[in-house]
């Protein structure tokens, strides 16, 4: 179990990253990552539905009949947006407001169909609880980079607070990070150093 | 307001929809299909034009639903499960429409249509469309210019691709990497539209 574990994490975390690797779940999230403190409200939502989806199919795997187990895999992770969005909009309006209606299109995001699809529909919902949980954080790592990277340079903040240097007069903000090109350019440069780190590595293997 | 200016004001909103708002490029939804799907013109005009189809015409039930079934029994919470089945049911739909009345539509269409279902910018125009306020002939506009303006960024996309197959591109960077400095580039360009739109 322990070396199942590792394995999981392993390959959320980087050798099957869902970014890196299978270019998943993009959409819905890309759009929030000019401020990090959107990212980390987005992303903890998404590890949130992932994980929990993931485990909840993987208890009804032999209760779903197969033809209609996308239908009811979309409402099961409908189900945990629906909390998520109805919690933010209680407990922290502004946040929600700011997010718009990206929260409700994490049942859209591919990443939390695929890892249902991929992981939850075949394994015990513990592993599959922990199999979403890695991949979801593995997603996360790599967003919150593109993130830093937006805010930092795009505004000279990280989480709304100054950067020394970046805010000060000596640099020239890169107002294009902030905007919606920025995150093409930012991702697009990361998965080319994501890629080529890997490609490195399976040619040193024998 | 009366029926002159909403015309008008659905007209602004389909053209900032298409260029300055491009759902694609502005807001980042539909990506995963786009990246997908965008290796060869014909595929990419055709899923195109099923998106600019059963957006313009789920952005509208979703509104009829919205207003005159969620809003009157208070579950607006519950959007998010009912827009969904109304997408997955009108595809459904289509999809069968299409194959008993129109083979030759279906043929170049059909392969499309269940990819659709799960294409963000179909949920995202509507869940916009709520979050906005928009009355039932602006969502016209809306939903129209959504899909058109995907239609626009995939093939464009689809063009660029096509041409690059021979080039010599990074191996690190081939496929979803140099798409997306690509998309990059083209939001670039699409953002030199702000501005025809005064008041937007």
């Amino acid at each position: 179990m322990k070396a199942e574990t590792k394995k999981i994490a392993l390959d959320g975390l980087w050798r099957n990253n869902p970014i890196g690797i299978q270019v998943l779940g993009i959409c819905s999230t890309l759009a929030v990552t000019n401020l990090v403190a959107n990212t980390l409200v987005m992303c903890a939502a998404l590890i949130f539905t992932v994980s929990f989806s993931s485990a909840t199919v993987s208890i009804l795997r032999q209760l779903t009949p197969r033809n209609i187990r996308m239908m009811v895999e979309t409402l099961i992770m409908a189900f945990y947006v629906i909390i998520v969005d109805v919690l933010l909009k209680a407990y922290w309006p502004e946040m929600s407001r700011s997010l718009g209606p990206y929260v409700g299109l994490i049942i859209t995001n591919c990443i939390v169909m695929g890892r249902c699809e991929a992981y939850g529909i075949a394994n015990p919902p513990g592993r599959a609880f922990l199999d979403g949980l890695f991949q979801a954080l593995g997603y996360t790592c790599i967003l919150l980079l593109i993130a830093a990277f937006r805010e930092i340079l795009g505004m000279g903040t990280f989480l709304g607070w100054p950067v020394p240097f970046f805010s000060g007069p000596h640099w020239d903000k890169w107002i294009i990070l902030v905007m919606p090109p920025g995150a093409f350019f930012v991702l697009g440069i990361l998965l080319w150093i994501f890629r080529t780190i890997q490609f490195r590595k399976e040619k040193t293997r024998p | 307001m009366n029926f002159g200016s909403e015309i008008s004001e659905a007209f602004i909103v389909c053209i900032a929809a298409i260029f300055t708002q491009n759902i694609l490029l502005a807001y980042f939804l539909g990506l995963c299909p786009f990246l997908g799907v965008s290796r060869e013109i014909r595929a990419a005009f055709g899923l195109g034009l099923a998106v600019i189809f059963v957006m313009t015409a789920t952005t509208l039930l979703n509104w009829l639903a919205y207003h005159y079934v969620l809003v009157p029994l208070q579950l607006e919470f519950f959007r998010f499960i009912l827009f969904i089945i109304i997408i997955a049911a009108f595809v459904q739909l289509t999809e069968m429409v299409i194959e008993r009345y129109s083979p030759l539509l279906y043929q170049s269409l059909g392969v499309f249509l269940p990819l659709i279902t799960v294409n963000c910018a179909i949920l995202g125009a509507s869940l916009f469309m709520v979050i906005r306020d928009y009355s039932f002939i602006v969502t016209i506009g809306y939903g129209l210019g959504s899909g058109i303006g995907w239609f626009l960024a995939i093939i464009a996309m689809a063009g660029i691709r096509q041409r690059l197959t021979n080039d010599r591109i990074p191996r690190g960077l081939q496929g979803p990497g140099i798409a997306l400095i690509i998309a990059g580039l083209m939001a670039l360009a699409f953002t030199g539209f702000t501005g025809v739109l005064q008041g937007q």
